[in-house]
């Protein structure tokens, strides 16, 4: 079994000017990590369930730059009808990465529908995302980096990992600063006020 | 008035979507409602704007806040029983202070049929207040456009979240 957090920090080579916003949960811990808390990341430590449908109006409000959903099993599961209005859209500047451990590693690590039954990649395809993959070991890593930096249809990668931590970060949870310090990334300093 | 005429004549959807697209909203998330019919429509037959079906109106809030993040604006077309699905994602809104436009067609309300329409039709105001969302009522055409208007400024002026709820006194009591 994969370790998350290493695991995602070998995704996200060469990645270095995607967008990335993150889903409430581990996710966000490692993201915050790995990137050493970058503006170009927005990192959700509230509202479960919503990181992929804010993927989807960042990147069609941004057709010329990559963005990236990174997010872990139960935050999909919470709206996983969101990957269905995803794949009616199916901009080609979208991402999602799912860290799949099975479980809710902030609550007590309660057991998900995926540590069961569900397989979200399957999921994902059959609600009309066009390229989906599994990454189950080091060995499919590199194809599943070739699908994050490959542009196309709307791509969806579901890592399995082991459970366990999320990296120990504290994160800034102000939101009108994290807001701006992104805005401000994205549309470059000093853009017009609203 | 000839049906020729009467095919052209502006409407107060014409105007609204109008003000929608000149106030700079690129992107048009909705879950369908014959109140919203017209918008979608137009949407749809826009070249220039994203019409964004939601299974579900909460992914719309979501939206919001990502075109906002990228720079761009869209608007959230809903009906009253769906504001409901909408209540924690507008944590979203309020925490990061996202400027924040949804148009809500009314139900469980004046003149309602429907039984099942109401205790959520009753709830939309209370509910959306509790949110830090403010709610500007519309009952006839020309205050539709008065108020899409006036909500557009209070969003994209002041920044704050809005509701514009446009009541069966302007859409007509529907039959089922």
């Amino acid at each position: 079994m994969l370790e998350r957090t290493q695991a995602l920090a070998s995704l996200l080579d060469d990645t270095d000017d995607r967008l990335i916003v993150t889903g409430l949960g581990n996710a966000t811990y490692d993201v915050a990590f790995i990137t050493e808390h970058h503006p170009r990341v927005f990192t959700m430590d509230g509202v479960m369930g919503a990181a992929t449908s804010i993927g989807l109006g960042l990147a069609l409000a941004r057709p010329e730059r990559e963005v990236l959903v990174i997010t872990g099993d139960g935050e999909v599961l919470m709206n996983v009808g969101a990957l269905s209005t995803i794949a009616v859209q199916n901009p080609n500047n979208l991402r999602i990465i799912v860290l799949d451990n099975g479980h809710y590693g902030l609550t007590g690590d309660q057991m998900t529908a995926t540590g069961s039954v569900t397989d979200l990649a399957a999921t994902a395809g059959g609600l009309g995302i066009k390229r989906t993959m599994t990454v189950r070991s080091q060995a499919d890593i590199p194809a599943a980096r070739e699908l994050i930096l490959t542009p196309g249809d709307t791509a969806f990668i579901l890592v399995r990992i082991a459970q366990g931590p999320g990296a120990k970060v504290v994160l800034n949870r102000d939101g009108t600063r994290l807001r701006d310090t992104f805005r401000d990334y994205v549309m470059g300093r000093g853009h017009a006020p609203e | 008035m000839s049906i020729r005429e009467a095919t052209t004549a502006r409407t107060w959807q014409d105007d609204v979507y109008r003000l929608l697209r000149e106030a700079g909203i690129t992107q048009f998330a909705y879950v369908p409602d014959a109140g919203h019919r017209a918008f979608i429509d137009a949407a749809h037959a826009d070249p220039d704007v994203h019409a964004i079906p939601l299974s579900t109106e909460e992914e719309g809030v979501g939206v919001i806040a990502g075109a906002y993040l990228g720079g761009e604006q869209a608007v959230l077309l809903m009906q009253s029983s769906g504001v409901g699905n909408t209540i924690n994602f507008l944590s979203l809104i309020q925490h990061c202070r996202i400027p924040f436009l949804t148009l809500v067609s009314m139900r469980g309300d004046f003149g309602e049929q429907n039984p099942w329409q109401f205790p959520m039709g009753q709830a939309v105001e209370p509910v959306l207040q509790a949110m830090g969302v403010l709610t500007l009522r519309a009952d006839s055409p020309a205050e539709a456009v008065q108020t899409v208007e006036a909500a557009l400024s209070m969003v994209n002026r002041s920044g704050r979240a809005v509701a514009v709820l446009l009541t069966q006194r302007l859409l007509g009591v529907k039959k089922f």
